[in-house]
């Protein structure tokens, strides 16, 4: 890493180095008159911005040469090996320059460095964790914060008069004071860099990293008025000073949060009316997070707390308003800002502590510090949680009081106001700013070097990531309103009760004035975390690429792993015949030539490359522009997110069947008629036939194939219910097609039950002629439906044909090929299921008998007396994505009747 | 007055098992919510006392946690009924949740009877389990109206499938709390003052 830092170190080196001579300068005496030079070297006119670029530079390469080795980051904390790699690049730097440079500067560091870092850690936290440790937060942060400051102050003037300190540290009691409320506080970077790594529960990260942050006002009044106190003198210091201290404390605090609050809402404002200018979104996320910085800190409020405040507020106003490319925008450029300001704040502190012009050693100042801010800081939790613990529904336990005290790091916070006191007015600064350096460093690499260790040993409980359930989403929402309710019940008017006022003053209100009519509208947690499992299926269906042919890549990632027998839901079902399907899909694969793999596979990468970005890209369009057709096509692409992965198996294999040219006709033509059956049982079972639609579709024209399957499997999905009797029947026939030869067809009521010829298609298609293949399919779809939806009629055929197809001598050439695991699934079921008389158990409405005649009969590109046109049908369930699915979910269907 | 100084008085001279998780200062407090509550001095609860708390009739499941106070269709709760109901909402000792006397019924904050709670409002046809239809009637008050009758008929459908186990299309009980098991739920269904 040093090889690599040492040439960009050259280059600020030579500039600060032709800094000092004057004569080198273009345009000084002695220089020929200027002419037009060929080549000009300007260092000046760059040398700010690009030391700067440098140093980020440097810093982040030194980031990537740490995290080469996995190993050392999992021990060490970054920060740990920035402010060493700082203090080795300080020391070159001192080498060669013989003078220190580029330290951290107080103003960089609060103007530039500081307001990235805390926006990030604001704009990001958890907004409900943080409310609901509100209380302990607060504690900590102020009392926590006044009591470390007063105590270590105390404590080291005690230290002074017992002659332990060096006379030479010329300071009386209100310059320890000074300096304990400078050295008390925990910095929020140095946690943030630290916890982030170790991973504690989310309850006690939230303690103490909320507590680092809302410290900030109390350490900004302490300083301020001690600072004020010792530049007066302690003699001037009267009674109404000290009140003005106090009363400043609510005013910083206060006053910060308010101008947060108010630049929170003036972003959320803005931001609702970005609709036509969507690329200045981000910019604006950012300005006026900066901007409430800069008047906090113009005010000499508490700028930190401004930040955070406005980070917390605005967030989920600008999170529903902006587009969904700019929240990613936002969400990476913020981490990145951040990451960097961290990066170059410890490498900054390490190449700071380098300069000993600055800085005075004492040992008994710096060894009593130490031993003060740990032992305060670890009493001063034990008696604050002590409190706390009377009014926690849960208590903190000793572990995490450990926790606790240990992660009090300090930081750049403290290192930075120690430099900007005056060294007139505070003789002892530079034993103060040694000892701050001191204690940063200890609290930076000692305790960030064994918290994690010591977190592993006290076994402190982790945080747990679990993906978000939309059970879990649900029934956190109704226990909230279950607390509410009980809290009115019991006329306690606690936090469950007010937080639920809250958020009906904000249902009403603010979400109202704050958000964009299209995005209120959309706006709601569970619906939220259904869409996002949604687009996350989706992902990962994409992800793998529809690649996933095997029968046990066909889990949800979303959804629990089961294993119990009994499997008759939705899901199940689908899956379990989705094996089935792959089961005759991998018949087909060795049975197949090469060329129609070929198409199999260019299908797959079709799909999983061609359509997914085009939808991907619609989704974060639509999401925002919302018409009412787009509104619909938003929905039925939530659905067909939804049903996708459940679908996939059944899309492979039927791709992979039909993927030739002459398809689509037939397709369309299947298409049609499941619409109108589609249409037709809506309204039987009172659903509006919304599906006409798919039917305009269906006849455009071919070059939007793969639309319509969307389409059309996006119809099935949201129509599960209804149209199960459809594909009863569609799949039936598909089974007589190969019971005509046993002549039983008479028997079967329904008018689509027609002796069929072999079709174009079927001609066309080399394995539709094949009987091996259709018996396999045969047997494995039959065994699944017969049992369930049959009528007596097409009960008895199935028999006769069962007695054609099931003879294992035909089809055992062909069982072979499949895997045994499916065989065993499947078989047992067949003598299972048939012996069962459907007569009894499922008696057929009648009515719905009378919609499936009705329906064949009404369709009229389709009439039913003609063999060619249901053949075609029958074609097209074994080859589109949407008639395959149907006999399962019809299985599921009949299974409720 | 009398009438209602021996009510006071009658619950703390109860045996513990009838009150088994309110403490008696709860018991105080709760019975003085219980007697402002009661409008006219009757010594129950109908449900139109509790319906005129305001805020629950903004709350989307008030009218289901009313229910919860007066089972098997009855109509009025006395204060016994009224504390048995809050009781649920007692925190947990600590840790010691899985060790009482087993010989004593499990006391109603349990994890397992808190979870309970949470169920029985989900079910309302108190047959044990949450049938789709029922899951999608709370949906349908907790989700903003915004979203379309298809959309919250889809969440219920992955809502059921996502806990159900046993594929019956319904989530039972024990599938419902399996769905929580990550959850805190000593800490998410209890509330401070009840202590």
């Amino acid at each position: 890493m040093l090889r690599a830092a040492l040439p960009l170190l050259g280059l600020p080196l030579a500039g600060a180095a032709a800094e000092g001579e004057p004569t080198q300068e273009p345009g000084a005496p002695g220089e020929p008159p200027p002419s037009l030079a060929l080549f000009r070297w300007q260092w000046h006119e760059v040398e700010a911005p690009y030391l700067v670029a440098l140093w980020i530079l440097v810093a982040s390469l030194a980031k990537i040469v740490f995290h080469l080795s996995r190993k050392v980051t999992s021990l060490v904390p970054e920060s740990c090996l920035l402010i060493l790699l700082g203090l080795v690049l300080g020391g070159i730097v001192l080498a060669v320059a013989k003078k220190a440079e580029y330290q951290l500067e107080p103003g960089t560091f609060f103007l530039f460095l500081l307001p990235p870092i805390v926006l990030d850690s604001g704009y990001f936290m958890p907004s409900r964790l943080f409310f609901d440790n509100l209380g302990a937060i607060l504690t900590y942060a102020v009392v926590g914060t006044l009591w470390n400051a007063f105590t270590t102050g105390a404590a080291l003037w005690g230290l002074q008069q017992a002659g332990l300190v060096a006379p030479r540290v010329q300071a009386g009691l209100l310059d320890f004071l000074l300096f304990g409320s400078l050295i008390s506080a925990v910095d929020p970077v140095a946690v943030l860099a630290v916890f982030e790594e170790v991973h504690v529960n989310e309850t006690l990260f939230i303690i103490v990293f909320g507590e680092s942050l809302l410290n900030d006002a109390v350490t900004v009044v302490l300083y301020k008025v001690c600072n004020s106190f010792v530049e007066m003198g302690s003699a001037n210091v009267q009674a109404t000073d000290y009140l003005k201290g106090i009363a400043s404390l609510f005013v910083v605090s206060l006053g910060g949060a308010a101008v947060g609050l108010v630049f929170a809402f003036l972003l959320a404002l803005t931001t609702r009316f970005t609709k036509r200018v969507r690329i200045i979104e981000p910019l604006l996320v950012f300005l006026l997070a900066y901007a409430a910085y800069l008047t906090a800190e113009m005010a000499s409020l508490s700028a930190i707390l401004a930040v955070t405040m406005c980070g917390l507020g605005c967030k989920k106003y600008v999170e529903a308003n902006i587009s969904h490319k700019s929240r990613t925008a936002v969400k990476y450029t913020m981490k990145t800002l951040a990451s960097c300001a961290e990066t170059v704040i410890f490498m900054l502190l390490g190449i700071s502590a380098v300069d000993s012009s600055k800085w005075a050693w004492d040992s008994g100042l710096v060894l009593g510090t130490l031993v003060f801010i740990l032992f305060f800081r670890a009493l001063g939790v034990v008696l604050q949680t002590w409190v706390l613990n009377q009014f926690r529904l849960v208590p903190l336990d000793k572990i995490d009081q450990v926790v606790m005290s240990y992660g009090g790091l300090r930081g750049a916070v403290a290192f930075a106001l120690v430099i900007l006191l005056d060294r007139t007015k505070v003789p002892a600064k530079d034993y103060f700013v040694a000892t701050t350096i001191v204690v940063v460093f200890f609290t930076v690499i000692v305790q960030g070097l064994t918290i994690k260790p010591l977190v592993k040993w006290l076994k402190v409980k982790r945080s747990e990531h679990h993906k978000p359930t939309l059970n879990q989403e649900l029934h956190e929402h109704t226990f909230d309103h279950i607390l509410a309710a009980v809290e009115d019940v019991v006329g306690h008017h606690g936090y469950h009760y007010w937080r639920d006022r809250w958020e009906q003053f904000d249902k009403k209100y603010l979400s109202q004035l704050l958000m964009r009519r299209s995005a209120y509208r959309i706006r709601d947690q569970i619906w939220d975390v259904y869409y996002r499992l949604n687009i996350r299926d989706a992902i990962s269906f994409v992800d793998q690429g529809g690649h996933v042919l095997s029968s046990t890549g066909l889990t949800l990632p979303s959804m629990p792993s089961r294993n119990s027998v009994a499997e008759t839901s939705v899901t199940n079902l689908l899956r379990e015949s989705g094996s089935g399907a792959c089961l005759d899909l991998q018949v087909i694969d060795t049975v197949r030539s090469g060329r129609d793999r070929e198409d199999a596979v260019m299908h797959h990468l079709l799909c999983g490359g061609l359509y997914k970005p085009r939808r991907r890209h619609v989704e974060s369009c639509r999401r925002h522009f919302i018409s009412e057709d787009a509104r619909e096509r938003q929905d039925k692409e939530v659905f067909q997110q939804n049903m996708k992965q459940r679908l996939e198996s059944f899309k492979s294999t039927k791709h992979n069947i039909c993927f030739t040219k002459s398809k689509p006709r037939l397709r369309k033509a299947g298409r049609k008629k499941a619409s109108d059956g589609v249409a037709n049982t809506g309204t039987t079972n009172g659903k509006p036939p919304r599906d006409v639609g798919f039917q305009d579709t269906g006849k455009q024209g071919a070059g939007s194939e793969e639309e319509e399957e969307e389409e059309s499997d996006s119809s099935e999905t949201e129509k599960e219910d209804d149209e199960g009797i459809i594909f009863v029947a569609r799949a039936t026939s598909e089974v007589l097609q190969e019971g005509k030869v046993s002549g039983s067809l008479e028997v079967c009521p329904s008018p689509r039950i027609i002796p069929p010829s072999p079709t174009c298609a079927e001609k066309e298609l080399p394995w539709k002629s094949g009987q091996g293949d259709l018996a396999v399919y045969v047997s494995s779809e039959t065994t699944k439906i017969v049992p369930v939806d049959m009528q007596t009629g097409w009960n008895q055929s199935i028999s006769s044909l069962e007695s054609l197809a099931s003879p294992p001598c035909t089809q055992a050439p062909t069982m072979t090929h499949l895997p045994p695991h499916s065989l065993a699934t499947e078989e047992p079921q067949a003598p299972l299921a048939l012996p069962s008389d459907p007569l009894l158990s499922f008696a057929f409405p009648p009515s719905w008998a009378k919609a499936g005649r009705s329906r064949s009969e009404s369709s009229a590109d389709i009439p039913q007396q003609e063999l060619q046109p249901l053949m075609g049908q029958e074609d097209h369930t074994h080859l589109s994505p949407g008639a395959a699915n149907p006999p399962c979910i019809q299985f599921n269907k009949g299974g409720r009747l | 007055q009398g009438a209602l100084s021996s009510c006071l008085r009658k619950p703390r001279r109860d045996p513990p098992s009838f009150f088994p998780a309110v403490s008696q200062a709860s018991l105080v407090r709760l019975h003085h919510r219980f007697r402002a509550l009661d409008s006219n001095k009757k010594g129950y609860l109908c449900r139109m006392d509790l319906q005129q708390i305001g805020a629950l009739a903004v709350n989307p499941l008030g009218d289901r946690i009313i229910d919860s106070f007066f089972p098997d269709g009855s109509h009025s709760v006395d204060f016994r009924g009224f504390a048995r109901v809050l009781a649920h909402f007692r925190p947990v000792e600590d840790e010691g949740t899985g060790t009482w006397d087993p010989e004593e019924p499990e006391p109603l904050n349990s994890r397992m009877n808190k979870l309970r709670f949470a169920f029985q409002l989900y079910d309302l046809d108190r047959d044990g389990k949450i049938s789709r239809h029922e899951m999608l009637q709370v949906l349908r008050l907790m989700v903003g109206v915004q979203v379309t009758e298809e959309q919250l008929e889809s969440i219920a459908d992955r809502t059921v499938q996502e806990a159900d186990e046993d594929g019956d299309g319904a989530v039972s009980f024990l599938e419902f709390a399996k769905t929580l098991e990550k959850m805190n739920i000593e800490q998410k269904m209890s509330i401070r003052i009840l202590k």
